[in-house]
């Protein structure tokens, strides 16, 4: 295999670090200050005069110098931008709360423009009386709050052939990690009385968007009754517009396509309806051509955001923080292992909090880096006892064409120079 | 009453209360009105439950789908592009690079219909009537070889079609096939002798990169200073309105620093632009006849072709009703004026 390569992705950010590293630490341990620093030793013009009034942004954004921390798209993924996918730029961000205004988004005809007072949720189905409710009926009940993730069936789908995407946003950045507000979706069912449904353990209740696309999904009974919410704020503030903006379905744990936005139907039903997002799309086809559905769950999944190809190294050996994001579906996660050897050894990362139920995790795993090459790896654990997977025992139980639900364990090759790249390893 | 059965009476209610059907209400909403569930509960289901009545046949299907599906679709339900195909692909699912249609993989002809109804077509969503969806699903049958051309769909012979996929779905196996992923005791030393990398992503170099970054490096190709052609200004006002109504084109054509061809050929300087002139795009017949003619994009011709596209070039490909306001077709044009090759 060639070692010559054009370097793209990570550039620029490679380069504004060498020169630091250059003038730097280039051993470890502590370095030498050439002489005096004049930001410390002048007088700055921060320091002197005057900035921003309040109001110079009543509604902020981040710092211009963080311009380049933003959602971006893969061109060639999809046939044009109204039904299409960005990515969380997740290489960039820290802790586990995502921003909304950076967080993924994945629209089937766009992101529409639904007033509040236009806002109309519908009841109907195999219940005792079918409701209407407006946005403001919403807020008259019962709230929660709940920090979950939400992951695109398809986040790392990409990769199934082979390392393919140079960068953890495109990669793994098809998820986001919020606060919800909203109403448990039983206490909705429950107003409008589920007698009529009978047994409730065959039923179905269909959620439908008020876009064009009117994506559709059907979710068991029990799990609509459990832990799904009617959400309508997220960090503290109303649902952004392309996230469903102003209610949109919560479904913890759950591939993201059914967190239906804009949510305009809950039908109370007999069976599943079998939509084109559940048969066509969101189904996963195995290696015998047989396909599996209704596969609802997102496994323990995890990836180290940084170092990685879009966060090259740049301080040269010495300390180092490598950090990254677990997840799980199906509970809290326990445990995170980092390899730097390609998955010949692991040790057990640091959880900056005892992870949460269906919601992201923050891993750190600070060491010394000698400044040789490295293989890195992360596997998460959660408390249902599932390991993540490699890629090579996904493979062996489902072929390479699932598309959806590939939550392997991913390797990044970081060179002498701190750069990084994705790679597949044996 | 004792104190004792008062309690277990508190503690019966709140069992009931913990039964759904016998929760507490909080007299909020009202009551959904007939009409009103008629217009959004639009779902059909695989036993055709939701079907209105209504038939459509092939043949009609091959006329309205040439209308208002094949610009992104193709004729014959190829695919153009990135947009999905329709038709083929029968029998690969268990390929290298399976080819997934309505035809070679959806298992129920109910999700056709229902998406056709509700979702499609593409930026005009809910417009077709029952029996144009019956037809149109009935040519997409017929592009799979599933019917015959002198077939008719109804909601009374539905369920008869055979769908090839019916049964090549099974529910969600991970807990079966996948139990050995429930290891709590993961390797942790030594777990294997050497470790190679077997693939690398910047062999495959498909990762998007930004531009500006790029520029910096000096690897983007040097931006000629384009020669300034001094026209009359056009009316901002209009070009935002014809911003806004180029998106029933977008679909299909590009504008723009980065305007690649599409379904449809760049629009960048086609105001003024002679026919059938954007380099590596596949005109039809029809457009190269009238460009040898000397057909010129002048305002009065795009604004004649917007209007009624197959009438202005018969046989054309552009497989577009037309835009029906006059404002918007002025705006149309206004807003392709600002973009220059």
């Amino acid at each position: 295999m060639s070692e010559s390569f054009k370097t793209k992705t990570s550039r620029r950010a490679f380069l504004r670090g060498s020169a630091a590293m250059a003038a730097g630490a280039v051993a470890a341990g502590q370095a030498r200050a050439a002489g005096p620093d004049p930001l410390i030793t002048e007088v700055q013009p921060w320091a002197s005069g005057l900035g921003d009034p309040v109001d110079a942004a009543p509604y902020g954004l981040p710092i211009e110098h963080e311009g380049d921390v933003i959602r971006r798209n893969v061109e060639w993924l999809t046939a044009d931008t109204y039904s299409s996918i960005n990515f969380t730029p997740i290489h960039a961000l820290d802790g586990t709360i995502t921003p909304q205004g950076c967080a993924f988004e994945r629209h089937h005809s766009g992101a529409i423009d639904l007033r509040k007072k236009d806002y109309r949720l519908m009841i109907n189905g195999l219940v005792d009386t079918p409701l209407v409710f407006t946005y403001a009926d919403l807020e008259r009940f019962p709230r929660e709050n709940h920090v979950y993730f939400c992951e695109c069936a398809a986040n790392t789908g990409m990769e199934w052939k082979g390392a393919q995407l140079n960068g953890a946003q495109f990669t793994h950045g098809m998820i986001h990690n919020m606060e919800y507000t909203g109403v448990t979706l039983r206490t909705l069912l429950e107003e409008a009385g589920l007698g009529a449904a009978g047994d409730l353990s065959d039923k179905w209740v269909y959620v439908e968007g008020a876009d064009a696309s009117s994506n559709g999904r059907s979710i068991p009974m029990d799990k609509a009754l459990d832990d799904v919410l009617v959400a309508f704020k997220a960090n503290g503030e109303a649902l952004r517009k392309e996230h469903g903006y102003p209610v949109r379905l919560v479904v913890p744990g759950w591939e993201g396509n059914m967190w239906v936005k804009w949510l305009r139907r809950i039908e109370v039903m007999s069976n599943a309806v079998e939509s084109r997002e559940e048969t066509s799309k969101y189904t996963d086809t195995l290696a015998n051509g047989i396909s599996r559905k209704w596969t609802w769950v997102m496994d323990a999944k995890s990836v180290i955001t940084s170092p990685s190809p879009q966060a090259p190294i740049t301080h040269g050996p010495g300390a180092l923080v490598i950090s990254g994001l677990a997840w799980s579906g199906r509970g809290a996660i326990t445990r995170v292992d980092v390899s730097l050897d390609g998955g010949i050894s692991w040790q057990t990362a640091r959880l900056a909090k005892p992870g949460e139920d269906k919601a992201l995790t923050r891993f750190y795993l600070d060491t010394h880096w000698d400044g040789s090459e490295m293989l890195l790896q992360s596997r998460a654990m959660d408390d249902t006892g599932y390991v993540q997977p490699t890629k090579a025992q996904l493979r062996d139980v489902r072929g390479e064409n699932s598309i959806y639900h590939n939550n392997c364990i991913q390797t990044w090759w970081v060179r002498e120079t701190g750069e990084a790249e994705n790679v597949e390893v044996s | 009453m004792s104190k004792y059965l008062k309690a277990t009476t508190a503690a019966l209610v709140l069992m009931l209360a913990a039964h759904p059907a016998l929760a507490e209400k909080f007299g909020l909403g009202r009551e959904a009105l007939p009409e009103e569930i008629a217009a959004w509960d639009l779902d059909v289901s695989p036993d055709g439950t939701g079907l209105p009545p209504g038939s459509g046949s092939v043949m009609d299907g091959e006329d309205l789908f040439i209308v208002q599906c094949a610009a992104c679709h193709g004729d014959f339900a190829e695919g153009l592009g990135n947009w999905p195909p329709l038709a083929g692909g029968e029998g690969t699912l268990g390929d290298a690079r399976p080819l997934k249609t309505a035809g070679s993989y959806w298992p129920h002809l109910s999700t056709l219909w229902d998406y056709i109804n509700r979702s499609m077509p593409y930026g005009n969503a809910q417009s077709l009537a029952p029996d144009e969806v019956y037809a149109i699903t009935a040519y997409i049958l017929y592009s799979n070889f599933l019917v015959e051309d002198d077939f008719v769909l109804t909601r009374e012979n539905f369920l008869e079609v055979e769908m090839p996929n019916a049964d090549g779905f099974i529910e969600d196996d991970r807990l079966e096939t996948e139990a050995h992923f429930w290891n709590t005791e993961p390797c942790m030393e030594d777990c294997k002798e050497n470790v190679e990398i077997t693939m690398r992503a910047l062999v495959l170099d498909v990762t998007p990169v930004d531009e500006q970054e790029e520029a910096i490096m000096g690897e983007a190709p040097a931006v000629e200073a384009a020669e300034v052609v001094m026209t009359a200004a056009p009316d901002p006002a209009l070009v935002a309105a014809g911003e806004s109504a180029f998106r029933a084109c977008q679909a299909c054509h590009q504008v723009g620093d980065t305007a690649k061809n599409h379904v449809g050929p760049i629009l960048n300087g086609i105001v003024g632009h002679p026919a059938a002139a954007i380099d590596g795009f596949g005109y039809s017949g029809a457009i190269r006849t009238a460009a040898e003619d000397g057909l010129v994009w002048t305002e009065e011709n795009l604004a004649a072709f917007l209007k009624e596209p197959g009438k202005f070039i018969r046989g054309n490909r552009m497989t577009f009703a037309g835009v029906r306001k006059e404002e918007d077709i002025n705006a149309i044009i206004a807003y392709l004026s600002t973009f220059q090759n």
